[in-house]
């Protein structure tokens, strides 16, 4: 009896989650009259701005990762290895941008570095996409530390920090070469779902008018009726590829399935 | 002065006082174990060495340089740890090469440096292996060429044999020892176990509390202690309360029976009770020649230990642990018998 729940629950739960994605993939295949056809697709590729935009969120997502990683990794490190007290604050501020909507933090830095400001990053090109840039690293920022830290958790950061310091090693030495290597899978996974979160990001990108992969996503959707479910398709297959990407990285990388 | 040249030590956490004016100097290829129960500073003494802690005073010299100051990575020291603290992400000779990466060492005399360490240490086909592949002994061998590749000026050893098997510790010390030697290199051991610092050690400080309790060769450290902390930590001993008889002979009653120490005169006055100790090898079941003193006794336990026999007899209200050594023709004593037990009023450590 228990049993037959468990299964009716677990097929509840699929239906209730791949039913609009079937559905969608179905409708982004009718474009053409009476037959499945990948017309909306081609219509996709086809367009210059797709390319254009998704070029531009991926750039902006590679920025973005480095950005992460170089904040995140010193940072959870540190924690770690000197401030255990201060975990519950770091990991209060890494939560703050799952509290805060996206359109607050725009607004904030569009009135703090708008063209009468100090700063005036949002007055050239570079200096929005800077922004930007800060803007997605501060969105990843809860999944990204997350995955560091737990990354972090699996190794003994202490012992390893002073087995490389009694060789002669300083910090960015233990940080670039035994650090880092060790919580890669960790960074990785982080990295892909900054990823994911940056090509689907649209308030920030459309508030900064800058040219990304959301915005025109929200343009394309407004104005056609099969090009949408396809992008969402396509948006969707990114992201499990990037997961994909997460489990291949663990299964290739040797030292790593030592852990498990 | 010593090579390496430990002065009045101090290390305060907070209103905790972990080192007390800890003094010790180590000559240069000299192999020297800090010994004592957990928590009586030991391991703070080698991490100040180490310079993973600053002391709260007191100086640190290497070879005639002040290095009290120094970060870790300038120190030249070697470390081995007791979780081994191998680079996961790097394979054993990786691992090895670490040091000499770090120091900036041209690559063909780093690998030549490599392979020799890893023949030093038994393990010369094993480069292209991972730290997980490794079973815990090769893990610490490894751990043991990695600290020495650079040539440290001091090798600090943080009880590296704890997480070892009793079979693979007892090899891996005499390892260790062997290597050390054929090295010549200084050489700091932390442990809480007696057998192993008496083994390989040149020099024994036991700690206790914080401070060095005594300092001395294995030899000394083991049969004049001085102090009772040093009496009972290192190896079994056996206590009985005396009474003075005649301090300026050195005479005492034990049981009734009166023994005469043979160091002569006491500081005690006529009268006092002193506490007397013997290790259980000093004491022999049944009469012997050479062991005057004779004392009747019950046997409480016996414990058949292979090659050993050790036996637990009371003594009026004292508890006796001794040593025999089992001989196929002689049975042990059975539980609940009466016997005598021998001794020598040599053997006997009066206690301060």
């Amino acid at each position: 009896m228990t049993r037959f729940l468990a299964w009716t629950a677990f097929l509840l739960g699929v239906l209730y989650f791949l039913l609009p994605l079937v559905g969608m993939t179905e409708f982004s295949l009718k474009m053409r009259r009476g037959e499945y056809s990948f017309d909306a697709y081609r219509r996709v590729f086809e367009d210059q701005r797709f390319w254009d935009t998704f070029g531009y969120s991926l750039t902006l997502a590679g920025a973005t990762i480095i950005f992460g990683i170089l904040l995140v990794v010193p940072t959870a490190y540190w924690v770690r290895l000197k401030l255990p007290q201060a975990r519950p604050i770091i990991e209060f501020i890494t939560l703050l941008p799952l509290v805060i909507p996206a359109i607050v933090i725009v607004f904030g830095y569009i009135r703090l570095y708008n063209t009468s400001s100090i700063l005036p990053l949002t007055g050239s090109s570079l200096g929005t996409d800077v922004l930007l840039t800060m803007g997605y690293a501060t969105l990843a920022l809860p999944y990204m530390y997350r995955a560091v830290d737990t990354g972090l958790r699996t190794i003994d950061v202490a012992t390893l920090t002073e087995a490389a310091q009694s060789l002669g090693a300083g910090w960015i030495t233990i940080l670039a070469r035994i650090i880092l290597p060790n919580v890669l899978v960790a960074v990785l996974s982080g990295a892909f779902l900054t990823l994911a979160i940056v090509i689907g990001e649209f308030t920030m990108a459309a508030l900064l008018n800058r040219p990304a992969f959301g915005p025109f996503m929200q343009l394309l959707g407004a104005n056609r009726a099969y090009e949408p479910p396809a992008l969402a398709v396509i948006a969707f297959a990114i992201t499990w590829g990037c997961m994909g990407l997460i489990q291949l990285v663990t299964r290739f990388s040797k030292h790593e399935r030592a852990k498990v | 002065m010593a090579f390496l040249e430990l002065t009045n030590l101090e290390k305060v956490f907070g209103a905790n006082r972990v080192v007390t004016d800890f003094s010790l100097g180590i000559e240069k290829g000299e192999f020297v174990s800090l010994l004592g129960p957990s928590g009586c500073g030991k391991t703070t003494v080698l991490r100040m060495v180490a310079g993973f802690e600053t002391p709260s005073s007191g100086s640190i010299r290497i070879d005639g340089q002040d290095v009290t100051g120094q970060r870790t990575n300038q120190r030249a020291i070697g470390m081995m740890f007791q979780a081994y603290a191998l680079f996961p992400n790097m394979t054993v000779a990786d691992n090895v090469a670490f040091g000499l990466k770090v120091k900036g060492v041209p690559r063909d005399e780093r690998e030549a440096r490599v392979a020799e360490m890893l023949r030093l240490i038994g393990l010369p086909d094993l480069g292209s292996r991972f730290p997980f592949q490794l079973s815990g002994g090769q893990q610490q061998r490894v751990a043991l060429a990695r600290a020495l590749a650079p040539r440290p000026r001091v090798l600090l050893l943080d009880e590296p044999l704890s997480a070892l098997d009793a079979k693979v510790r007892v090899s891996l010390r005499n390892e260790i020892r062997e290597i050390q030697r054929e090295l010549g290199i200084t050489t700091i051991f932390v442990t809480h176990d007696q057998e192993e610092a008496m083994s390989i050690s040149d020099r024994i400080v036991v700690m206790n509390g914080g401070i060095a309790e005594q300092a001395g060769a294995p030899f000394e450290i083991y049969n004049n202690p001085r102090t009772r902390f040093v009496a009972g930590f290192v190896g079994t001993l056996n206590m009985f309360a005396a009474t003075v008889e005649a301090p300026e002979q050195g005479l005492l009653t034990i049981a009734g029976q009166r023994v005469a120490l043979a160091r002569g005169e006491i500081a005690a006055r006529h009268g006092d009770t002193v506490t007397l100790a013997l290790r259980p090898e000093a004491i022999q079941l049944g009469r012997a020649e050479g062991r005057e003193v004779v004392i009747p006794a019950t046997i409480e336990e016996v414990h058949f230990l292979g090659s050993v026999i050790r036996v637990r007899a009371r003594v009026m209200d004292t508890m006796v642990a001794l040593d025999t050594f089992n001989r196929p023709d002689q049975p042990p004593p059975s539980i609940g018998s009466t016997a005598e037990i021998s001794f020598s009023p040599r053997d006997v450590i009066l206690l301060p």
